[in-house]
């Protein structure tokens, strides 16, 4: 049966939530004296299935050991889970080979690794002095001050695409930005408070062109699309497990094999070497030579399982579903008096998250209404402060979607938000 | 509703109809912002003598933020420094009390219109908001005391 939004229309392309939502028990969740729990808060973090929950408790309860050493058989148990999950995230992203999947604790923390490494290589990828960064004034915080310090630590040059008016990357000067000095291009793939959906293509071939590096932040991507680095063409990708129904504490780095060959470590430790004397060590080949001290075991394995969910649904399914409540959201949200969207306003290239501001309510107190009715939004610059100083607003209300949100759960926002505007009338 | 806990009428009275915004002259200036929400305020305090001559601030932010400067701006223009301080220290020990102080009623002959923030402090993620007028103020009071030096008692450290 097709779902029928309250205003009566079938929304063709929704996925069987009905069934989806059983798997998240906190989903039935009742809050604020038995209102039911609506969650769109969903780019801030996902929630996690039963399977995921039972596949960390199954590990502690049955497997339990550190990976990659002692011949015991949980030890070896423990480090097949482990490496089967690398496996799963290398054909998630349709990797060319596992030894490219890094696994970190966040995306932060990926593209830290990556910075760090570019600070510390050798030519032809060493950010120096009389080079340059080129970033976006879309990004998250965490793909911004990385190259911050980098650029402050080497005296390179950080440089950023502007936005339009209309919610996207100004590329009208792109062969201006990037340029022969250019060493590294990162940016966002969907970003977490507008919703763009960034155009990879033309950003990778102008790289290529001038011989840069290409990151992508992915964050926003991996859980709801269908990821293929090899398409991409980037040279590294970094998204997180908790935001894919997977559990804190994990994130992935992809990297070009040649390039985690040819780039220093950054963190030193246990795993991560191949002979240590005193005087002098060597390193592991990738992915190991990054993954210093003992990784997060149960996390990245929890991260397997829930690729294992999102691959039984079908990415191209989720995406169809997430687009679909996206173009619904944003055409009942356009019924709100004095509400403006902040991103693109049709669901054309465009993630499931969408921000808004409401006549000159502040988005706190926006969200402290909606949640006294139960709905969980996220107010605040979402960690982009320079996107809200582009536009000219203190902050914003973002309601965001996944696999399992509904038609329902926008109808609730819709009146969430009439609720709002009578109490601060 | 539990919300008319937080968003007593007297506070949105404030909100809607704030005292003392804009900047005047003082002897110090101060910006403080809330990282959380990109809450921001621009304070000055003029010290007139041992008297706290005016405080007036410009900043963005929610409800509670701003209703909060306009209280702080009726209740402490016009005090004893050393007063103001007292005030300032029991607004944030209510602030500070995760809803557990009922505020009786010597309390309120000090806060005033500011027991009305009790509430607020039921919501961790809304403290802030309510304190980061108090804190611009006590850190613009604090430079201004020291930019003068013997024209009043030094600010106590408070928690």
């Amino acid at each position: 049966m097709t779902p029928i939004s309250s205003t009566g229309r079938a929304l063709p392309g929704l996925l069987d939530t009905e069934a989806i939502r059983k798997d998240f028990p906190v989903l039935d969740r009742l809050v604020h004296d038995g209102r039911k729990l609506v969650y769109l808060d969903n780019a801030a973090t996902s929630q996690t299935p039963r399977q995921v929950l039972d596949a960390l408790a199954e590990y502690y309860e049955q497997h339990n050991a550190n990976v990659h050493r002692g011949v015991h058989v949980l030890a070896e148990e423990a480090t097949a889970l482990y490496e089967g999950a690398r496996d799963k995230v290398a054909a998630f992203v349709n990797a060319p080979s596992r030894d490219e999947v890094i696994f970190t604790k966040n995306a932060s923390e990926s593209l830290n690794l990556v910075a760090n490494m570019l600070g510390w290589a050798d030519e032809p990828y060493r950010v120096d002095r009389d080079t340059e960064i080129v970033i976006t004034e879309m990004e998250h915080h965490s793909n911004i001050v990385p190259w911050q310090l980098l650029a402050q630590r080497t005296g390179a040059k950080l440089r950023w695409f502007g936005l339009t008016d209309d919610f996207r990357l100004d590329l009208s000067a792109i062969d201006q930005v990037i340029t022969e000095k250019t060493k590294i291009v990162s940016f966002v793939l969907v970003s977490n408070i507008l919703g763009t959906l960034n155009p990879v293509r033309e950003i990778v071939r102008r790289a290529q062109e001038v011989g840069a590096l290409v990151m992508i932040d992915a964050s926003q991507a991996a859980p709801h699309m269908a990821l293929d680095v090899q398409q991409l063409g980037a040279d590294f990708v970094a998204f997180t497990g908790h935001k894919m129904l997977g559990p804190t504490g994990i994130g992935v780095l992809w990297g070009r094999q040649e390039l985690l060959e040819d780039l220093p470590p950054f963190l030193g430790g246990g795993e991560m070497i191949e002979t240590v004397s005193m005087n002098s060590s060597t390193y592991a080949p990738a992915p190991h030579k990054f993954e210093a001290g003992t990784p997060p075991i149960s996390q990245a394995i929890g991260l397997g399982v829930a690729i294992d969910y999102l691959n039984a649904i079908g990415m191209d399914d989720i995406a169809a579903h997430e687009h679909a409540l996206t173009e619904y959201a944003l055409e009942r949200l356009r019924e709100v008096p004095d509400l403006r969207i902040v991103g693109p306003a049709t669901s054309e290239d465009r993630g499931a998250a969408i921000s808004f501001t409401l006549g000159d309510i502040h988005p706190h107190d926006v969200g402290q209404v909606l949640d006294e009715q139960g709905i969980a939004v996220r107010v605040g610059h979402h960690c982009a402060r320079p996107v809200c100083l582009r536009y000219g607003i203190p902050a914003t209300t973002r309601a965001s979607f996944y696999l399992y949100s509904t038609p329902g759960e926008v109808d609730a926002l819709a009146a969430g938000l009439e609720q709002v505007r009578n109490f601060f009338g | 509703m539990k919300l008319d806990s937080m968003y007593q009428d007297v506070i949105l009275d404030h909100y809607k109809n704030p005292h003392g915004r804009g900047l005047r002259d003082g002897q110090a200036e101060v910006h403080h912002v809330n990282p959380t929400c990109g809450d921001e305020i621009t304070l000055r305090v003029r010290l007139d003598g041992t008297v706290v001559g005016d405080v007036s601030y410009e900043g963005q932010g929610c409800s509670i933020s701003q209703a909060s400067a306009s209280v702080l701006n009726e209740l402490l223009v016009g005090k004893e420094i050393g007063e103001a301080q007292r005030i300032q220290q029991t607004f944030l020990e209510l602030m500070q009390s995760k809803g557990r102080i009922e505020p009786d009623d010597e309390m309120e002959e000090v806060l005033e219109d500011a027991v009305a923030f009790a509430g607020v402090s039921k919501y961790p993620a809304r403290v802030k908001c309510a304190l980061l007028s108090w804190m611009a103020w006590k850190d613009a009071t604090a430079q201004a005391l020291s930019d003068t030096p013997g024209s009043a008692p030094a600010p106590k450290e408070s928690a």
